[in-house]
């Protein structure tokens, strides 16, 4: 599950994947909301795996 | 810019001014404990933030004033390469999730307040603390410098010329922080949040429906480069991936090394608070990408400044009612005031743990630790008001960038024996030292730019120097420990890994 959170850093850190104005959505060209859009998901991997570690001994969950 | 004074914004301003100068002082009987006793009080706030007040006070000041002003300034120059600032503060976060809730037990079993504390917890090495502290206040006066540069944008906007109006806003927030420590920055970061997203999401709803929606926006940004030329544009140049990317990176794994978001770190509750804002704190670079498209909002709207600083001041003065601007201005001087605050207790925990404790006085009390730091922490503060009014404004932008690349040499010192305790202290010491050393002879060799060139074969790479810096200190601190290792097989009784 770890591993998860090294996508984010594939994701924007591998420029010419997103380095587009086409497709744009709502007005954005492709490059701006490509990045946008990986915020929630950058938060959602981040959740995943704060959900499926083992929680500390003093944690209460 | 106009130079008539803006009377009701500026009444706005002072309202607001006021309202978090009350806050600021009232702050210390606020979730209260003995300020004055120990440095856990008033430089850590008790360490007893929750997730909220962790969630305001790092989002407070990681996105700071400057920021608001700088990014767009940089989007409105540049283009896509400006916007190197949103993958920067995205990937950010599954770094703090990793190492951060690490740092936080390492720091709340042994008692440390600063990042040097636990580089001396882990490798027993007096210089390599010293090296990881001094690094730690020399990166943060540009900081605080900067802070008061984005105060002295929004202050010029609204007609006050002159330096008396900075001077005393900082004289008073240097006051509260003195008396209140990190529970005056805490209280009116939720003030500074709440203004900012207020004021962010109704510019993002509001201009693109005066200047025609977004598309429109992009196109007039477009066409402004177009004309302008160069490498600037909508997307990026060839050229400018690798800056781009080593940027972001770099940025990402320098921005927890500083003394303000450590002391974030430190101050908090547990190791899950920070986890949980791992989770939470993106949503401020949502609004960082946000205040980023401003700098197009001002090609749609056809704002033509001297410097690109003034895009933002500009743009609300420009499309928005008075008031409305004038709130804008307040959000945007609390917004300095906040990380000014946070970066001088950090700077000054750093000061009176790493250096008055351990070279002046090592019998020092807890009461005394929190009486150094309050005084360091006012000497900071004039230091960085020195800085604004003697010096060129350049100066300080430019050490700022230094500052970026010397603060991600503290990397490995602060990060890898979290991990392992492979490493020798003396090894990452050099590696500290060969990174600062190279990084800043070569920006100081390329005019204090942030990008360095190297040729391999016929192509040439350019990549951000302190990332380049941050490599090389890597190979050498593992080369260092290799040597060390066999020099000295036996470790030194550090309590490595407790």
């Amino acid at each position: 599950m770890w591993m998860l959170l090294l996508l984010p850093f594939v994701g924007l850190l591998w420029v010419p994947f997103y380095n587009f104005v086409e497709p744009s959505l709502l007005g954005f060209p492709f490059f701006y909301w490509y990045q946008f859009a990986w915020v929630p998901i950058t938060s959602l991997l981040i959740w995943l795996v704060y959900r499926s570690r083992t929680p500390d001994s003093d944690e209460t969950r | 810019m106009t130079d008539h004074i803006a009377w009701v914004a500026l009444a706005i301003f002072i309202f607001f001014f006021a309202l978090v100068t009350v806050m600021g002082f009232v702050a210390a009987r606020w979730k209260s404990g003995p300020v004055n006793e120990h440095l856990d009080e008033w430089g850590l706030g008790g360490r007893q933030f929750g997730t909220w007040i962790t969630w305001f006070l790092v989002g407070g000041d990681f996105y700071t004033a400057y920021t608001v002003i700088a990014v767009p300034a940089l989007v409105y120059a540049v283009g896509a390469y400006g916007f190197f600032a949103l993958p920067y503060t995205i990937i950010v976060y599954p770094f703090v999730f990793a190492v951060m809730p690490l740092l936080w037990k390492k720091a709340h079993a042994a008692g440390h307040v600063t990042a040097a504390d636990v580089v001396q917890g882990a490798y027993g090495s007096r210089s390599l603390e010293l090296a990881v502290a001094l690094t730690g206040i020399v990166a943060t006066m540009p900081y605080i410098a900067l802070q008061l540069i984005g105060m002295e944008v929004v202050i010029k906007a609204m007609g006050l010329s002159g330096e008396l109006p900075i001077v005393a806003a900082f004289v008073i927030l240097a006051l509260y922080t003195y008396s209140s420590g990190l529970r005056a920055p805490a209280l009116i970061a939720f003030v500074k949040d709440i203004m900012i997203y207020i004021v962010v999401l109704t510019a993002v709803v509001v201009v693109p429906t005066k200047l025609g929606g977004y598309a429109a926006v992009f196109a007039a940004a477009n066409d402004a480069f177009t004309a302008k030329g160069g490498a600037t544009g909508l997307t990026l140049k060839p050229g400018q991936y690798l800056p781009y990317a080593t940027l972001a990176l770099g940025s990402a794994l320098a921005a927890f090394m500083y003394p303000h978001t450590l002391t974030g770190v430190f101050a908090s509750k547990s190791a899950d608070t920070i986890r949980k804002n791992a989770i939470l704190l993106p949503a401020y670079t949502v609004l960082l990408g946000l205040i980023a498209l401003l700098g197009y909002m001002a090609h749609a709207a056809h704002i033509k400044v001297a410097s690109p600083n003034d895009v933002v001041p500009m743009l609300f003065k420009e499309l928005f009612p008075e008031w409305f601007a004038g709130f804008a201005f307040s959000a945007i001087a609390i917004g300095a005031l906040v990380p000014a605050a946070v970066m001088s207790i950090g700077a000054a925990n750093l000061f009176t743990r790493n250096v008055w404790k351990s070279y002046v006085n090592p019998d020092i009390s807890h009461a005394g630790e929190a009486a150094v730091a309050k005084i360091t922490s006012l000497v900071v503060k004039v230091g960085a008001l020195a800085f604004i009014l003697f010096l060129p404004t350049q100066f300080a932008l430019d050490l700022q960038l230094l500052g970026g690349l010397w603060i991600v040499q503290t990397l490995p010192a602060l990060v890898f024996g979290l991990f392992t305790n492979w490493f020798r202290g003396g090894g990452l010491l050099l590696g500290w030292a060969v990174g600062i050393g190279w990084g800043t002879w070569t920006a100081w060799h390329n005019g204090l730019k942030p990008l360095a060139s190297i040729s391999l074969g016929d192509a040439s790479y350019s990549f951000y120097v302190g990332f380049g810096a941050l490599l090389l200190n890597i190979v050498v601190a593992v080369l260092a420990t290799i040597v060390i290792g066999l020099m000295s097989p036996a470790k030194r009784g550090a309590a490595v890994g407790s």
